[in-house]
C-alpha cells in the first residue's frame, strides 16, 4: 500500500489576501486584488495592471540579519511555509531533521534582486554586486532558505515548468512522501514585478493591455485577450497520512492523483497533452470524470489556449458537465504560485461546500462550459482537479480528495 | 515509489564540455589529464579578481543549429539541445510512430540548471538598461525570446521539442546539484511508472561578468592568474577557489528491460540517488560532512550495494578548501575504512565548474571510466593536504576494473546529493 499525500498546513500570501483567513474572505466573495502597479512606475509600458500582495512587511515577520539577502519573493515564500507549519500544529524542531524535506517551484528566481545587481554591475563597476547575488535570485533559493529556517534536512528539490511548476513541486512532494519522508513543506511564492522582470514578461506576449482591472484578465470570455500578472502563491505542508494520523491530524484533503505531460512541438496541428495529464492524474487517483466536483481551469487567456483547455475539459467530462472555475481572476496569474495557491483554494471551498466565482467573466458560450461566475456556488465538493499549463507546452494536472465531513 | 521490477538503465550519452565537444573527445581529455581552464576571452575580464575559466570552443552552426534557434535559445539551451541530440544518436533510439521507436506519451525530458539564462540575460539587461543608466527599462530593446530567458523551462521546451518527447517535462534547479538530482529525478519517473524513456542531462553557460562578479565577492573563484591551464586545483594545498567552467551532458534513460529487449547498449544502471539538505547555510558547509554522508548512505542502501563495493569516487572537488575537507569527511563518514582504498577523483580539475552542468557531466565521466575501466585523474594535484588524506588519483589516470561507481555534488542552498551507477548485471547482495 502506497503512502497517502495529506495537505495538513496552508500558508497564502496573494494579492487579494494576507494569510489564509483574509484570502478565503475575499475569494468566496469574489472580491480582487488587481489593480495599477505600484511598485514602480508602469507608465512607459503596454500593461499597466498586476496582482501585488498587499501589506506584506517582510521585517514584521523575519529577522533582520534575513533581509539584506533575500528578494521580495523569498521573504513571501519564507513567511508563507511559517504559516503553513503553524497552520499543520508542527514544530520542526521536535521531528527528526532527515524526517522532513521541501519542493519549491520557481520561475524567475529572486528577478528583482537580481535586477538591482545587474544595475550596480553595469553602472557602477563588477565590484559594487552584493555577495549575496550569489544564491539569492537563483531559483532554488526559496527551498534553499526554508531548509534552513526550519532545520529540514530531508530530500528537497526545485522544479522549473513555468506556470505548471507549481503542481510539478507537490508531485514531487508527494513522490519524496512515498518514498519514505514523513513530512515535506511544498508549493510555491513568485514575483517578478519590477521593470526588468515586466519587460521579460512582455516579451512573452500573453500580457492583457487592458486598462480596467474588471475586465483586463477574462478568461473563456470572447473579449480575453492575455493576462494580468501577479506575485504570490502558498506553501503548503504534506505530510505521510499515517504520521498526520499518529498525531490526531486528518488534515485538508489528500493528493490523490498527479500527471504531467508535454504539447507536441508547435506547429504540429495536434491535440494538446492538456487531456491526456487530466487522464493520467484522474488514472493515477483512481478516479471516473463523474467523481470530480469542480475543476480549477488554467484559464490562460488566450483564445487558443481556452479553446485547447475547454476542449480538454469537454472531451473527458462530456461538454458542461462539470463546474469550472478560475480564481485567478482575482489575483491574476503568479507563474509558479498559481497552482499551490488553486490547490488551497480546492480545499478551503471544499471545507466550505462553495465554488468560488470566476469574476468579471462573461463566458463564451462556443466553450461550452459550466463556468461558475460572478457568484459562489454552493456544492458538496469531495474531488477537485486542479489544472495548471505552463508557457511551452507544459500540462500539469492533480487531483484532491476531501474526507466526507 | 518503485514499481516492482522497474530498473533504470543509461544507454546514451552526449557531452559538451571545455577541451571536448563529444563524449569521445571528452574522454580523450580526462583520460589524458589534459585541462581545459584557460584566461577568459568571452569579455575582458581585467576588472575582476578571476580572470580564469574552462570555456567551450562552440559554433552552434556546426551542430546543426540553424541562425532563429541560436536567436531563440540562450548558450545554456544550445548547449543542451546538442548534447540531447547526441545522447540519442548514440543510444539508437527512436521517439516516434516508427516500429521498434519509443512512445513520444512515455517519453520525457528532466534538464538541471542552476543558472538558467544568466548569460542571455546579462547580456538583454545591458542593453535594455542603456548600459545600467535607466531605472525603467526599456521594452522596445528586447528581444522576443526574453521570456524564455526570464524562465528557464523553456531549456526543457526546446530538448522535449529536439526529442519529439511528450511525456512528463520539467527543469530541475537545485544550485550545483542540479546535474545528479536532474538525472536522479528523471530515473524516478521511470521506477515509478510515469514514462518508459527519458532524455535527462544538464546544462548551464554561466561565463558571464554578472556571475564572475557574484563569486569573485564571495572569494569562490580563485584569484590565480598565472598559469590559468593549471587554476583549477581540487585536494591540492594550494587551491584557493574553483574555476567557473560551462558545459552540457545528457543521457538516454530507459526501463531496463526494454533496454535490453531492443538490444540496446548499457552503459550502466542508475542503481541509487539521494538527496539531502544541510539547513545550515546558503553557501557555508559543515566541516563534518554529515549530511553527504547521509545522502551517500542512503543511495548506497537504495543501490543495495555495500560501500567495499564501490570501484572509484567521483568527487565534488570544487577546489575551495571548505568543500574538500567537507567531502573528505563524508566519504570516511560513509565509506568507513574503504574510503582510504577507494580512488576518488575530480575532474573539475580538468574542465572546471560549470555549477548545475557539471553534475551530469560528471555522471557521464562515471559512465565512461565504467566502459574503459580507466579512473580520470585529479589534474594539477602537486602538494598534498594533510587535511586531505585519501587517494585522489593524482595528475594520471589509472587503469582499474570498475563496476560500481559513487558520484556526489556539493551545492549552494545546502543540496548534498549522491548517485551509485553500476553494471546491471553485478550480483545483488
Amino acid at each position: 500500500m502506497r503512502s497517502a499525500a495529506v495537505i495538513t498546513g496552508i500558508g497564502v500570501m496573494a494579492p487579494n489576501g494576507l494569510g489564509t483567513r483574509d484570502f478565503w474572505d475575499a475569494t468566496r466573495v469574489g472580491r480582487s486584488g488587481i489593480g495599477r502597479v505600484t511598485r514602480f512606475d508602469p507608465t512607459p509600458y503596454p500593461t499597466r495592471l498586476a496582482g501585488e500582495v498587499p501589506g506584506f512587511t517582510a521585517a514584521d515577520h523575519l529577522p533582520s540579519r534575513l533581509l539584506p539577502q533575500t528578494d521580495h519573493m523569498t521573504r513571501m515564500a519564507l513567511v508563507a511555509a511559517d504559516w503553513a507549519l503553524q497552520d499543520a500544529g508542527v514544530d520542526p524542531g521536535e521531528l527528526p531533521a532527515f524526517d522532513m524535506g521541501v519542493v519549491t517551484a520557481s520561475a524567475a528566481g529572486g528577478f528583482e534582486f537580481g535586477q538591482n545587481e545587474l544595475r550596480k554591475l553595469w553602472s557602477r563597476g563588477s565590484q559594487h554586486v552584493s555577495a549575496y547575488q550569489s544564491f539569492a535570485w537563483f531559483y532554488a533559493v526559496n527551498s534553499g532558505q526554508i531548509s534552513i529556517r526550519h532545520g529540514l534536512k530531508g530530500p528537497s528539490g526545485v522544479v522549473v515548468s513555468d506556470q505548471a511548476g507549481g503542481l510539478d513541486a507537490l508531485g514531487q512532494a508527494r513522490r519524496q512522501i512515498r518514498n519514505g519522508t514523513p513530512l515535506v513543506i511544498s508549493g510555491a511564492v513568485d514575483s517578478a514585478i519590477c521593470p526588468w522582470g515586466w519587460v521579460a514578461q512582455l516579451a512573452g506576449g500573453r500580457l492583457s493591455e487592458g486598462e480596467d482591472p474588471g475586465t483586463a484578465y477574462v478568461p473563456f470570455d470572447a473579449r480575453a485577450a492575455g493576462h494580468v500578472p501577479g506575485e504570490g502563491g502558498a506553501i503548503l505542508v504534506l505530510e505521510d497520512a499515517a504520521a498526520a494520523r499518529a498525531r490526531g491530524v486528518r488534515g485538508y484533503g489528500e493528493l490523490t492523483g498527479y500527471a504531467a505531460t508535454f504539447d507536441p512541438r508547435p506547429g504540429s496541428g495536434r491535440e494538446s497533452g492538456l487531456r491526456r495529464a487530466v487522464e493520467l492524474a484522474l488514472a493515477d487517483a483512481g478516479a471516473v470524470p463523474r467523481e470530480i466536483d469542480v475543476v480549477f481551469a488554467d484559464g490562460a487567456a488566450l483564445p487558443e489556449h481556452d479553446r485547447a483547455e475547454a476542449e480538454a475539459l469537454n472531451t473527458v467530462f462530456g461538454t458542461g458537465r462539470v463546474p469550472v472555475t478560475v480564481p485567478k481572476t482575482m489575483t491574476g496569474r503568479l507563474y509558479s504560485g498559481a497552482a499551490p495557491l488553486d490547490v488551497a483554494t480546492a480545499l478551503l471551498a471544499a471545507a466550505e461546500g462553495l465554488v468560488p466565482p470566476t469574476v468579471h467573466t462573461e463566458p463564451d458560450p462556443r466553450f461550452g462550459l459550466d463556468l461558475v461566475t460572478e457568484q459562489a456556488r454552493t456544492a458538496e465538493i469531495r474531488t477537485a482537479l486542479v489544472l495548471a499549463r505552463g508557457a511551452g507546452g507544459f500540462n500539469s494536472a492533480a487531483v484532491l480528495r476531501v474526507p466526507a465531513k | 515509489m518503485t514499481v516492482a521490477g522497474r530498473r533504470v538503465a543509461l544507454t546514451g550519452i552526449g557531452v559538451l564540455a571545455p577541451g571536448g565537444i563529444g563524449s569521445k573527445r571528452f574522454w580523450d581529455l580526462l583520460a589524458d589529464g589534459r585541462t581545459a581552464t584557460r584566461r577568459i576571452t568571452f569579455f575582458d575580464p581585467t576588472p575582476f579578481r578571476s580572470q580564469v575559466a574552462a570555456q567551450i570552443d562552440f559554433d552552434p552552426a556546426e551542430h546543426g543549429l540553424g541562425p532563429q534557434d541560436v536567436r531563440r535559445m540562450d548558450r545554456a539551451a544550445q548547449l543542451a539541445v546538442v548534447a540531447a541530440r547526441e545522447a540519442l544518436e548514440d543510444s539508437g533510439i527512436g521517439v516516434g510512430s516508427g516500429p521498434g521507436s519509443a512512445d513520444p506519451h512515455r517519453t520525457g525530458v528532466t534538464v538541471g540548471s542552476a543558472v538558467g539564462a544568466t548569460m542571455g540575460l546579462d547580456q538583454e539587461y545591458r542593453v535594455v538598461s542603456d548600459g545600467g543608466t535607466l531605472e525603467l527599462v526599456d521594452h522596445t530593446y528586447a528581444v522576443p525570446h526574453l521570456y524564455g530567458y526570464l524562465v528557464p523551462s523553456s531549456f526543457a521546451a526546446e530538448v522535449a521539442w529536439a526529442a519529439g518527447a511528450e511525456g512528463p517535462a520539467t527543469v530541475v534547479s537545485t544550485g550545483c546539484t542540479s546535474g545528479i538530482d536532474a538525472v536522479g529525478h528523471a530515473a524516478e519517473v521511470i521506477r515509478e511508472g510515469s514514462a518508459d524513456v527519458m532524455v535527462a542531462g544538464a546544462t548551464d553557460a554561466p561565463i558571464s561578468p554578472i556571475t564572475m562578479a557574484c563569486f569573485d565577492a564571495i572569494k569562490a573563484t580563485t584569484p590565480r592568474r598565472d598559469e590559468p591551464e593549471c587554476a583549477s586545483r581540487p585536494f591540492d594545498g594550494t587551491r584557493n577557489g574553483f574555476v567557473l567552467g560551462e558545459g552540457s551532458a545528457f543521457f538516454v534513460l530507459e526501463e531496463l528491460d526494454s533496454a535490453r529487449r531492443r538490444g540496446a547498449h548499457v552503459y550502466a544502471e542508475l542503481a541509487g540517488y539521494a538527496t539531502r539538505s544541510n539547513a545550515y547555510h546558503m553557501t557555508g558547509l559543515r566541516p563534518d560532512g554529515a549530511e553527504m554522508a547521509e545522502a551517500i548512505r542512503s543511495a548506497l542502501g537504495q543501490a543495495r550495494t555495500a560501500a567495499d563495493r564501490i570501484d572509484y569516487v567521483n568527487a565534488h572537488g570544487s577546489g575551495t578548501k571548505q568543500n574538500d575537507r567537507h567531502e573528505t569527511a563524508a566519504f570516511k563518514k560513509s565509506l568507513g575504512a574503504h574510503a582510504y582504498d577507494v580512488p576518488v577523483s575530480s575532474i573539475k580539475s580538468m574542465v572546471g565548474h560549470s555549477l548545475g552542468a557539471i553534475g551530469s557531466i560528471e555522471i557521464a565521466a562515471c559512465a565512461l571510466a565504467m566502459e574503459h575501466h580507466v579512473i580520470p585523474p585529479t589534474a594539477n594535484l602537486r602538494t598534498p593536504d594533510p587535511e586531505c588524506d585519501l587517494d585522489y588519483v593524482p595528475l594520471t589516470a589509472r587503469e582499474r576494473r570498475t563496476d560500481t561507481v559513487l558520484t556526489v555534488g556539493s551545492g549552494f542552498g545546502g543540496f548534498q546529493s549522491a548517485m551509485v551507477l553500476a553494471r546491471p548485471d553485478r550480483d545483488a547482495e
